[in-house]
């Protein structure tokens, strides 16, 4: 029956022909739409000219890597240093990360495996939270941490990592969905093997939800490099705590973007590629986390 | 009669947690140490021996009774007027030089006041545990078992009080930068704190103007706040569905029987994830500027448009609104892309084979079957979509700006709530009227999630996999 059905939707009457060509061109117009800004900031980040605008849309005045090399050149470096906003951002986002993920971890864990008096409460609390705008508190944090006096110096990068990690306890769900489909079996026969519950969190539950922690972990690294907008309320006008973000969106400013529009493509395109690379890995475990914890 | 009605109210107070040192049964029936505890925290844990445990109660005590002499008492007494003393100058004729006498600060004297409340209500907390604890050791000590040493306390701390141990520094967390914060934000929107009329050092409670003045039509804020709340709901509901209706068209596309190359379509699409999207976003912005590649492109070297006038795409109301929601699909459609495909690839095709042996038509089945399905599988999704749709700062922000801008407001024509929040607080030092759109954002939002996310069944049945 089935072969059957399959000849006849398979049967190559003209009209069916037309429209698979159809369907193919369709994809390859909608495929060039999708790639298009991309190849388009590649291409400008190799461009031989100076501005922001150009007249023609493909370069003709050769190719260089200029605007990459402009970018470590120490004489422009004064003005917004690119470099050390790449490591402002590594070392906030490493703190962040392992912050972060630690509480994560935690709270996911009792919320999924212990049982106590104001766990429902605090469940309940922690989604009503989450339906205020992000944004309406930050102006908020931004004065509680300058009462704290974290808005100056070298104290900005506390404040940051703190702006990413010390909240993140409440994005628990994800996690805690996981291992919600682990077996009760497993603590239970942990337990009897005289395992005190720390021993069953860190030696059954941690181990068995690698996939989806690994996924944590690099949603929380890619953090500070994907905010712009707390980095730039906090670094203010002080570009030696730019993150990446917020330099690039300031190369755009109307005072720069004469200079530095070429750089910010050069930039795009390097910050890009590690941050990639990181999510497509990310998305990786994340499927393989959501063929389940425990097979059988 | 009386240890019945008792359980009966533990039953209901606690539930299965129910314990029997309770924080009034210490105070009814403790003895006298646990009763002296009610004045010096850790007393009776002093006297059953639990020196580590009683002197932590004891400094805590000492160190809020202290804080709250020297900074707290002063803060709440601030509170109800938020000061009054303005900055005064005066011309130093030695120095030659003005010399300022501080004044109040109504942003810090609000924060501290929030700060000290919210300080004595956890120790209000610490306080009752304190109790519980002298209690306990009371209990214990009279039925002749052993008191709880610290050892077995940290030993606890490990097993089957864990939670107390892996959730105080995350709650902690929580409370500081995500309760604190928006308790004062809240706060503020009962004051007059923002630039007008000079009111960012020294401002007042206000009650509920703020409120009246954000949805009365009549005066500027009211005729910003609803054309604002019309977009964003307009956006919301056309950016999710079409996100999802284009979504899960081309899935279906790369996904029928006589697609080629059907992983290549999906790398292809799937490579906008990868890219930041602070990043694609300022990419486009710049290509879609007047002078912006794609103008430029029409222009010079297809010669398509004249140099006069280029496509409005971000500076005209129209256009601008367009375009967002367009480069919204641009953004959002690999990632509907991405769900969708896993859950066909697991849609069980014995429904369909049933279908045609039925006689449907491939219409029918996708309006009868593969739909309703998809929906069932993916509804949080598309609520989780639709309330971040009404939050999306980034693609408004980064695109448009809010832009372009409205006459006599200070919300532009694609502003959404947030972005709106955003400029009226950090640019326009509305800090009031910013923290109203903020809650009206919330009730918003909470009112569309609140009923959709209960009634799912993963809060329902939270443990039917376990």
């Amino acid at each position: 029956m089935s072969t059957n059905l399959k000849r006849r939707t398979m049967s190559s009457k003209p009209g069916a022909i037309a429209g698979n060509a159809l369907v193919h061109l369709l994809l390859a117009v909608l495929s060039a739409i999708w790639l298009a800004p991309l190849a388009w900031i590649v291409m400008t980040s190799l461009r031989n000219d100076t501005g922001s605008y150009f007249k023609d849309f493909f370069p003709k005045n050769g190719l260089t890597l200029r605007n990459y090399t402009e970018l470590f050149d120490p004489a422009n470096r004064q003005l917004l240093d690119f470099p050390r906003m790449f490591m402002n951002t590594l070392f906030i986002s490493i703190f962040a990360c392992i912050i972060g993920t630690t509480f994560v971890v935690f709270v996911a864990y009792i919320m999924s495996r212990r049982r106590y008096k104001t766990r429902r409460f605090m469940m309940n609390v922690n989604m009503i939270l989450g339906l205020f705008p992000g944004f309406m508190a930050m102006i908020a944090v931004y004065f509680i941490l300058k009462a704290m006096g974290l808005t100056q110096g070298n104290w900005i990068y506390l404040a940051l990592i703190l702006v990413y990690s010390a909240g993140s306890g409440s994005g628990f769900l994800l996690l805690k969905g996981y291992m919600d489909t682990i077996p009760k079996s497993l603590d239970e026969a942990a337990t009897i093997d005289g395992c005190t519950q720390w021993e069953v969190f860190s030696k059954v539950i941690l181990p068995i939800s690698k996939p989806m922690i690994v996924y944590q972990i690099l949603m929380s690294f890619l953090g500070p490099w994907l905010d712009f907008i707390f980095a730039k309320v906090i670094a203010g006008a002080n570009s030696k705590y730019y993150t990446v973000s917020v330099g690039l969106w300031s190369m755009l400013d109307k005072e720069r973007t004469y200079d530095w529009y070429l750089n910010f493509a050069a930039g795009a395109v390097l910050v890009s590629l590690p941050i990639g690379i990181l999510t497509i890995l990310m998305q990786r475990f994340y499927n393989q986390s959501m063929s389940g914890a425990v097979k059988g | 009669m009386e240890s019945k009605a008792k359980s009966r109210s533990l039953v209901r107070k606690g539930g299965a947690f129910a314990e029997p040192w309770t924080a009034s049964g210490a105070i009814l029936h403790g003895n006298w140490a646990t009763k002296l505890s009610v004045l010096i925290m850790g007393f009776g844990n002093l006297i059953h021996g639990q020196i580590v445990k009683g002197l932590l109660f004891l400094s805590i005590q000492v160190l809020y009774v202290y804080y709250m002499i020297t900074a707290g008492i002063p803060a709440i007494k601030m509170l109800p007027t938020l000061g009054w003393l303005e900055q005064v100058e005066t011309w130093n004729e030695e120095k030659m030089i003005y010399e300022y006498a501080a004044g109040h600060n109504s942003v810090l004297i609000l924060l501290w006041g929030v700060v000290a409340i919210s300080i004595s209500f956890a120790f209000f907390f610490i306080w009752r545990a304190a109790l519980k604890s002298a209690y306990k050791a009371d209990l214990l000590h009279k039925e002749g078992s052993k008191v709880n040493r610290l050892k077995d306390d940290i030993h606890d701390l490990f097993d089957e009080k864990i939670h107390n141990l892996l959730l105080t520094l995350p709650v902690l967390g929580v409370l500081i930068f995500t309760v604190l914060p928006l308790v004062y934000m809240i706060a503020m929107a009962f004051t007059n704190y923002s630039k007008e009329n000079d009111h960012l050092v020294l401002f007042d409670w206000v009650g509920f103007d703020n409120f009246t003045r954000v949805v009365n039509m009549q005066n500027s804020v009211g005729q910003a706040f609803w054309p604002v709340l019309g977009w964003t709901v307009i956006w919301a509901v056309l950016a999710t569905a079409l996100n999802f209706i284009l979504g899960l068209s081309l899935a279906m596309l790369i996904g029928r029987k006589r697609t080629r190359l059907k992983s290549m379509w999906r790398v292809i699409f799937a490579f906008t994830i990868a890219v930041p999207q602070f990043v694609s976003l300022l990419i486009i912005r710049t290509m879609l500027q007047p002078q912006g590649a794609i103008n430029m492109l029409l222009i010079h070297d297809l010669k398509w448009i004249a140099e006069t006038d280029p496509l409005p795409f971000l500076t005209n109301p129209m256009w601008a609104r367009f375009t967002v929601v367009i480069i919204n699909l641009w953004v959002g459609i690999p990632y509907t892309l991405l769900q969708v495909t896993g859950i066909l690839q697991n849609f069980p095709e014995e429904y369909t084979e049933a279908a045609r042996i039925d006689g449907a038509n491939s219409i029918v089945i996708f309006f009868k079957i593969t739909l309703p399905y998809v929906l069932f599988i993916m509804s949080p999704y598309i609520i989780t979509q639709f309330t971040g749709n009404i939050n999306n700062f980034n693609v408004i922000y980064l695109l448009s700006g809010g832009g372009p801008p409205r006459p006599n407001s200070t919300a532009g024509y694609t502003d959404l709530l947030v972005t709106w929040l955003y400029k009226l607080t950090v640019d326009q030092q509305y800090y009031n009227i910013g923290a109203v759109i903020g809650i009206f954002t919330f009730v918003t939002l909470s009112i569309v999630a609140l009923v959709t996310y209960r009634s799912s069944g993963s809060y329902k049945d939270e443990e039917g996999f376990q």
